[in-house]
């Protein structure tokens, strides 16, 4: 390298040279982004000291930063500051900010519930977020069901009963449907005209004859198919069979068959295999009373009740 | 062995304190009158009270808990955000009229920065003394005196700062409550962030960083002067006067004589550097138009003052524009506003301020969202009906409990079915939630597939809503 190359101007090096004349320059950060490092370093300390930070074996450090919360057996803990803890504490301030409402609903008579505008808004908003966690997996979001699978809610046929007691009684206790199978008493004759009968309780046209036939053995002692569903068909609350006269199918997916022949197919299957899936689970022991009150409430108002 | 080593090209430069001079002067009178307009609203505001039913009885509250704003008698819901979209939409517009007309005025005078800058100018001179003395002291070394003098300066500016940070939080709730609770340390966290984030961005931004947050770090000084136009007035040194053929130069003996000045080809300007020494920016304003000029005036006071003394006209340095200073007979200053950009944004601003105005005048008292339920769409009842079901949430927003009639137009007599909430008494700022079905006969739903809710104030007949619905049903055969 010349002299006369030397340059005149250019940046601070560290001072080291290899090879005569290779050098390193030195570009000093700005001071505001050193001081900004330096307050994350002491920061960082201090973080260590207040949160859980560091791995000891099969332990940790805990910090000295604490957490209070109630638990679900209603024991207050006090442990090392944790996020789940802080899940639970949050979790104890929601529930009592929910709390007078609980309370409101569980010392208000059904009828008043749904007389008092701003207690029934918390029902209907409260409701469907129990109902969505708890019982949107079989009844589906929002009610509406699934022939042969769960009752839909939001219509008016109520196979244990509708009205605002019934709903309680059914969350608190469960149901357990059962209807025994005809396969093995009855000819395959008898089951086609009980088939035609039921239909014709809803009003499908299907052969008169054939349904005629029906309504004898749905009232004679060889079916006695009316000791349950009642002799005028419209099933028994007290021990939910279900009314056959209107058009509202649980069991047998009759509106999604798109020929009578399908329609009495479906029919005749129940008939044949009887039924032992209506199965609800009680729910007392997993919701409190005053949700499964809330609950009853907004199922009520889900189909209109009755 | 170090050759090649020279001096490093700083990337970062130390900033040089601006230690500026008072000044008195028309342009200074007008700053301190906005100043002070400024500062007794924003500090005495959140003292107004107000009377309110159901809330605190204060004139200009946001109160976050509630999701409402007070400001007046306006009550801002959530649901008017669009109001704020057009309210910034307007201010935008009036920032670039006022930029394009007589340029940085948001700045020089409105601005925050340049407001509460100036007040801790003021206190610093009010403590520490006139420009000289203020540099003295900067110079000598800590003893009794400085410490006194400058530690009392901070403490002041802290204290304002603070209460600045104060003010701003007591907007959010009840001032004489919040300030109790949080003296006595029971008001919300976001209380104390809040007042310690404010009071140390104020004391930092007003104290220390001044003209550095307008040139570095203002969005709003970096885009103003896109609006400037030739026409637009700003700050100039008018160069042909001040410097003439040979210069500025300062008035010895017979140079004082300004007619002997101009004969030897010399300007009005006497080099004095009042101009930059009042300047809050630091900067010389006879190096023509610059970016970090705030347009605050000052230096024409100062100039003024100096003609005055002088026995030279005025105007040396004034507002006025480039194409007029450019102009081979300059006339006087003049603020020109007969240009089509201007124009347009008058419109804009008349257009949407009425827009704003009819949008708060058509306002109703409650707010109401009507909600199909479609889980599922609809239900075959056991008799063969159908039934849809709809989710019709009410708020109430003024400021007494309210009853509301629900009703369904184009529907047969019966079909609506509300349960008990055919009349639904809402609190005053509450929401309430009715449910409401209705129930068709399979051969009705082709004629009543859409239909209208009207929801009716009973206390105020002309608080009436109407909202369209539709009915679903089986498809048809």
């Amino acid at each position: 390298m010349s002299q006369d190359n030397k340059q005149t101007q250019g940046p601070q090096t560290t001072g080291h040279a290899w090879d005569g004349d290779l050098q390193e320059y030195n570009n000093p950060i700005p001071n505001w982004w050193l001081y900004a490092f330096y307050i994350s370093v002491a920061s960082a300390v201090i973080y260590w000291f207040i949160y859980p930070a560091w791995p000891i074996g099969g332990s940790f450090t805990k910090g000295f930063n604490t957490i209070t919360y109630v638990n679900d057996k209603g024991i207050t803990k006090t442990t090392h500051w944790n996020t789940r803890a802080l899940l639970m504490a949050e979790t104890n301030e929601a529930v009592a900010a929910q709390k007078p409402y609980y309370t409101k609903v569980a010392n208000t008579p059904f009828e008043q519930i749904t007389k008092d505008p701003e207690l029934n808004s918390f029902v209907v908003s409260a409701g469907k977020q129990i109902f969505s966690d708890n019982c949107a997996p079989c009844h589906q979001q929002g009610g509406a069901g699934k022939i042969g699978f769960a009752p839909n809610l939001t219509d008016d046929d109520w196979l244990y009963g509708g009205h605002f007691a019934n709903i309680q009684q059914t969350i608190t206790g469960g149901r357990h449907g059962y209807m025994p199978p005809f396969a093995e008493v009855l000819t395959d004759t008898q089951v086609s005209q009980l088939a035609d009968y039921v239909l014709s309780l809803s009003k499908i046209a299907v052969n008169p004859a054939s349904a005629q036939a029906g309504d004898v053995l749905f009232h004679s002692e060889t079916a006695a198919c009316y000791y349950c569903h009642g002799a005028n068909a419209k099933g028994r609350q007290e021990i939910g069979s279900a009314n056959l006269t209107d058009k509202i199918w649980l069991w047998a997916n009759v509106p999604g068959a798109d020929t009578i022949a399908g329609k009495e197919e479906a029919v005749k299957n129940v008939i044949r295999n009887g039924l032992n899936k209506g199965v609800m689970p009680e729910w007392k022991d997993r919701l409190s009373a005053d949700q499964i009150k809330l609950l009853a409430v907004y199922v009520h108002e889900l189909g209109g009740g009755k | 062995m170090n050759t090649g080593i020279e001096q490093p090209v700083k990337l970062y430069e130390k900033r040089i304190p601006v230690v500026t001079r008072s000044v008195k002067g028309r342009f200074r009178n007008l700053k301190s009158a906005i100043l002070l307009l400024a500062y007794s609203v924003y500090f005495v505001l959140p003292w107004l009270p107000w009377s309110r039913h159901d809330a605190a009885s204060q004139a200009v509250m946001f109160d976050m808990d509630g999701r409402r704003f007070f400001i007046f008698n306006l009550v801002v819901y959530p649901q008017n955000v669009f109001w704020l979209a057009l309210l910034l939409f307007i201010s935008a517009v009036i920032l670039f009229f006022a930029t394009s007309l007589i340029g940085r005025a948001f700045c020089g005078y409105f601005c925050f920065q340049t407001l509460w800058t100036d007040l801790f100018i003021w206190v610093e001179h009010l403590i520490q003394g006139e420009r000289p003395a203020r540099l003295r002291l900067l110079k000598q070394p800590w003893n009794a005196e400085k410490v006194i003098k400058i530690g009392s300066t901070h403490l002041i500016w802290l204290l304002v700062a603070f209460w600045t940070g104060m003010t701003f939080i007591l907007y959010f709730g009840y001032a004489p409550d919040l300030l109790h609770r949080f003296f006595i340390g029971h008001a919300a966290y976001a209380a104390y962030v809040g007042v310690i984030g404010l009071t140390l961005t104020t004391y930092l931004a007003a104290g220390f960083m001044r003209e550095q947050i307008c040139a570095y770090v203002c969005p709003y000084g970096r885009f103003q002067s896109v609006m400037y136009d030739p026409e637009t007035l700003a700050v100039a040194y008018d160069v042909r006067r001040g410097e003439g053929d040979r210069g500025r130069i300062s008035p010895k003996g017979e140079l004082k004589d300004r007619q002997t000045r101009l004969n030897q080809g010399h300007g009005d300007c006497i080099d004095c550097g009042f101009c930059v020494q009042v300047c809050p920016a630091g900067i010389d304003i006879r190096d023509g138009l610059q970016y970090r000029c705030i347009s605050c005036g000052l230096c024409i006071d100062a100039c003024n003052n100096i003609m005055d003394s002088m026995g030279y006209p005025r105007g040396l340095i004034r507002y006025d524009s480039e194409a007029n200073l450019a102009a081979s007979v300059p006339k006087a200053p003049y603020i020109d506003w007969k240009r089509w950009k201007l124009l347009g944004y008058v419109l804009a601003i008349v257009g949407m301020s009425a827009g704003l105005i009819y949008s708060i005048n058509q306002r109703t008292d409650f707010e109401h969202s009507v909600q199909q339920i479609r889980q599922p769409l609809f239900v075959v009842l056991s008799s063969g009906e159908i039934r849809n079901r709809y989710q019709i949430r009410l708020t109430n927003k003024s400021d007494r409990d309210v009853q509301y009639r629900i009703t369904a137009k184009d529907l047969p007599s019966g079909a609506l079915d509300l349960g008990e909430m055919q009349n639904v008494t809402v609190h005053s700022g509450k929401s309430v939630i009715v449910q409401a079905s209705v129930k068709l006969q399979p051969n009705q739903t082709k004629k009543y597939e859409h239909f209208e809710f009207v929801i009716q104030s009973l206390n105020n007949p002309t608080d009436r809503a109407v909202e369209a619905a539709s009915f679903y049903s089986e498809k048809a055969e």
